[in-house]
């Protein structure tokens, strides 16, 4: 979310001609005063909501990425492509394709299945509406796996004030998904009849942007997630002491709190400080904070240099643990190192290059994109059983993107 | 009466007054905010793929500025 920033000569209503107004309506009309005050208060009223200049709907691009992720036995890769484009004066419509390929053998894989390949694709359609100083967006995502498929729905609404230093986000998504098994049958991969669960999922954003100073943005985020239905993975086993193992079991409703604190900061250069913590708690008793922090530098007028690290910590759910006690058992159990007590830091680097200098024929802009990131996962209470030694977990993973983005 | 008025009086004096709060960045101070190194969000197809796979490897999610979509990514 950005707060619009005003293009053009704002045109505000002052004290001094609301009070030139009043004297003119004393004179004309020989009213109450009580009339004049409520013309005042509807002028004022009107004078908050006329457009002092108008927010602004997302630029027109294009952009392709080829994305690649390697680590702890996994390896994704595939596009990415985004087109939005504006069409009238008011609404922009916006198209995405996505596709994870997928070759696996991480740890869960190791311990409990042999390495499989897998494809999910993602589509989206959106749409923008705009109309004076708000911003109208609905969208529509739906994927596919060989063993999942999911469709969401997406709605938002920004408006601005405060003469464009201040930018009120509100959102709602509903999500739906259908969860199968897969079979292997003489070397072909098919759904188990027998298995198909649903689950259904509503979030809830807030936030707002605030422009603080010539030099100073911040954007303060609230989200409230809720799923019901079938949450677990069909595959994953829980461990017992005694070496035996069971199917996992999971609540089937979660709700979670994520509140978040973004800023940017212009430095006396050309060049900015970023700056985010996000605070996160849910009913399975799972916290975690994150920080990140980055820095961005332009070098002449064709390169953009890039720099962040982030850092994440969280703690267990509550019916998750390494190793259960056969004769202690619970409702709910959990061995999804995702739930476990674990820590992570990514470093990254990205580089721009503007091939399009003062753009050509119908492309305003054009650049090339590249970024690396490195990210380290340290499991606190996940241990790795390919091993007798059963030692803590940890693993790493390289992430790289290519990408051309092109505004026209 | 007086009451009525002054209550009416009070409350026109309140919204007037919350008009006239100026903008303390005027728009030609803005230069530096409308510097695309300054954007939230430059690159939403980027953000979009990082936001994804640390959602896929971590139990947090939401407030990350991005909209999601399921995903059997576990």
């Amino acid at each position: 979310m950005v707060p619009a920033v005003v293009k053009g000569v704002a045109v505000a209503a002052t004290n001094n001609e609301l009070q030139g107004l009043k004297r003119a309506l004393i004179h004309q009309s020989g009213r109450s005063n009580i009339r004049v005050i409520w013309i005042m208060a509807g002028i004022t009223t009107m004078a908050i909501t006329l457009p002092l200049t108008a927010a602004v709907l997302p630029e027109d691009r294009f952009d392709a990425l080829f994305h690649y992720y390697n680590g702890g036995g996994l390896t994704v890769q595939g596009p990415s492509i985004q087109a939005r484009t504006q069409i009238g004066n008011n609404t922009s419509f916006s198209a995405k394709y996505y596709v994870d390929s997928i070759s696996s053998a991480t740890i869960d894989v190791q311990t409990s299945a042999s390495k499989y390949v897998e494809k999910r694709e993602e589509q989206s359609i959106g749409i923008t509406y705009l109309r004076d100083k708000s911003t109208l967006s609905l969208n529509y995502t739906s994927s596919e796996e060989n063993d999942f498929d999911a469709k969401s729905a997406h709605f938002s609404l920004s408006q601005d004030m405060f003469g464009d230093l201040t930018t009120l986000y509100m959102g709602y998504s509903r999500g739906w998904d259908e969860i199968y098994k897969t079979l292997k049958t003489n070397g072909n991969i098919s759904r188990d009849p027998g298995f198909a669960k649903e689950a259904d999922r509503q979030n809830f954003r807030l936030g707002i942007s605030q422009i603080l100073s010539k030099e100073l943005v911040t954007s303060l985020n609230y989200e409230l997630i809720t799923d019901k239905g079938y949450l677990n993975n069909p595959y994953r086993s829980v461990q017992f002491t005694d070496g035996s193992k069971l199917q996992e079991e999971y609540p089937n409703t979660r709700s979670s709190n994520a509140i978040s604190l973004r800023a940017n900061y212009h430095l006396p250069y050309r060049a900015a400080l970023h700056g985010s913590y996000r605070f996160y708690s849910d009913t399975w008793g799972i916290g975690a904070n994150t920080f990140d922090i980055g820095y961005t530098h332009p070098y002449r007028e064709q390169w953009v240099f890039r720099s962040h690290y982030r850092t994440y910590a969280q703690s267990r759910a509550n019916f998750y643990q390494d190793l259960f006690d056969p004769y202690a058992p619970q409702n709910y159990m959990a061995r999804d190192k995702e739930l476990s007590s674990f820590s992570s830091q990514t470093v990254g680097l990205g580089v721009s290059y503007n091939l399009v200098g003062q753009g050509r024929g119908f492309i305003d802009k054009g650049t090339v994109n590249f970024s690396l990131d490195h990210m380290r996962y340290n499991y606190d209470d996940f241990s790795d059983l390919s091993n007798s030694s059963r030692n803590p977990y940890h693993f790493s993973a390289n992430v790289m993107q290519l990408y051309l983005s092109l505004w026209y | 009466m007086k009451i009525h008025c002054a209550t009416l009086l009070l409350t026109s004096l309140l919204l007037t007054s919350g008009c006239s709060l100026q903008p303390w960045v005027k728009p030609y101070e803005r230069a530096k905010l409308a510097d695309p190194i300054m954007s939230f969000d430059p690159n939403p197809i980027s953000t979009s793929y990082i936001n994804h796979i640390y959602e896929a490897r971590e139990g947090a999610r939401g407030a990350s500025g991005g909209e999601g979509g399921g995903c059997g990514c576990n």
